[in-house]
């Protein structure tokens, strides 16, 4: 049931991770609630069609060469578009053909809850914010979403604050170890962050494959490029525990009262 | 030519937070109730986990500032500056062991955008990068003091084991 202020919450477990689900709003009940029941199977189809630690889903299948492109669910080739996009917006710090086998894990989470929050939002949910193991859409607010301190675990690095569509990602080795490599060594990046996130109203898509390229490069080229991006700000904590932002980022953030 | 001092210069990182904290609790929020009081009300309310960084922040400021007598007494100094709507407010001189700390913070839109040390242990050397720091630390500062109320959390992917102690877990029981 929705509370007094119609509100919904749902958690939801796949692909390896937790999926959160905060809907305001919410007016027509039974119509929010189809819609969540869709957006949670739609979390698992795409689980099923992109995991890369299923050995039978299309992505596995498609990158052993077992299954033609044409014969995949056609989200595959959307989703081999998008991260082609990433791919050329990087200069190649993003890709999904590293050690000969076909990975879109750097922006096929982020999509999938951007689209389960476009599912809601055309049900008429007012509010949502779906965060799919630390990456979270956001659409309408206001929301606040703290960004974990990498360094000191159950603490915050500061606050973003939103009104309308947000698409925040982190990347960095806190939670899983270290899984985000240079392509070009095969090994972590030289200069790796403790922790960098990725905000654009863009959406998530763009935030999680931004994030995943940008922590790839490091620290100094991540922080140029970044700063260069229209439309997309970041957040950083260094391995030493210095951070730094880009130039417009301190508008996602909280108010300060002075 | 100075030698630099690593520990040193952490620690005047350390004081100049705690400056800031002090000064941040000084600031009135436009209702009259203080950031500190943000932060109690924090501390009463259903949000154990998420009030965590508020506390600790507070916390933090005594415990790295041992000259002072009390963190909450700080009165800072505002002044008005060139920008359209910005202003400096300056916090009062805070003792350390390496001696007295100063921060002046530039707040414009309601977010502070340049913080510097006015007065550090070693202004030369180190006054850069207490500033590098302070930016940010401060944000976070006053993030954490303000920040009872957070909807989600954004962090490095964590497996679903890694959610069962995460704040995100937290907020999700909480259900708020």
């Amino acid at each position: 049931m929705p509370d007094m202020d119609g509100r919904l919450h749902h958690t939801e477990e796949s692909m390896g991770t937790v999926f959160s689900f905060d809907i305001r709003g919410v007016r027509n009940e039974p119509a929010v609630r189809a819609a969540l029941r869709a957006a949670v199977s739609w979390l698992h189809r795409v689980d099923e069609v992109f995991s890369t630690f299923r050995p039978e889903s299309e992505i596995a299948r498609l990158g052993r060469g077992e299954l033609a492109l044409a014969d995949c669910a056609p989200k595959v080739r959307e989703v081999l578009e998008l991260c082609a996009e990433a791919e050329r917006e990087s200069g190649g710090w993003f890709t999904v053909r590293y050690a000969g086998g076909l990975d879109p894990t750097g922006l096929v989470k982020g999509w999938a809850v951007e689209q389960a929050v476009r599912m809601l939002a055309e049900s008429g949910a007012g509010a949502v914010c779906l965060n799919g193991g630390g990456d979270v859409q956001l659409l309408g607010g206001p929301w606040r979403v703290g960004i974990a301190d990498p360094l000191r675990p159950g603490e915050l690095a500061t606050v973003v604050e939103a009104e309308g569509p947000l698409g925040v990602a982190t990347s960095g080795p806190a939670e899983r170890g270290c899984h985000i490599l240079d392509p070009r060594t095969g090994e972590p990046p030289a200069d790796a962050l403790a922790s960098l996130t990725v905000v654009t109203p863009q959406g998530l898509t763009w935030a999680d494959g931004r994030a995943t390229a940008a922590y790839a490069m490091g620290a100094a080229r991540a922080r140029a490029w970044l700063e260069a991006l229209p439309g997309t700000e970041a957040f950083a904590v260094t391995a030493a525990g210095e951070r730094w932002m880009t130039s417009g980022f301190h508008r996602h953030t909280a108010e300060v009262t002075a | 030519m100075k030698r630099r001092h690593p520990f040193r210069r952490i620690m005047v990182g350390v004081a100049a937070t705690a400056t800031g904290v002090v000064l941040l609790l000084a600031l009135k929020q436009p209702g009259g109730s203080s950031v500190a009081g943000a932060t109690a009300r924090g501390d009463a309310g259903v949000l154990p986990a998420a009030s965590a960084p508020a506390a600790s922040a507070q916390a933090s400021a005594p415990a790295s500032a041992p000259g002072r007598a009390s963190g909450s007494d700080a009165a800072g100094t505002a002044a008005g500056s060139g920008g359209a709507g910005a202003r400096t407010v300056v916090g009062d001189a805070v003792d350390t062991q390496y001696g007295p700390v100063q921060v002046r913070i530039t707040v414009s839109g309601g977010r502070i955008t340049a913080a510097e040390a006015v007065k550090a242990p070693d202004s030369d050397a180190q006054s850069q990068s207490v500033t590098a720091n302070a930016v940010p630390r401060l944000n976070q500062s006053a993030v954490a003091a303000q920040n009872a109320r957070i909807d989600t959390v954004s962090g490095a992917s964590y497996t679903s084991e890694g959610y069962r102690n995460s704040l995100q877990s937290a907020l999700d029981k909480a259900g708020v």
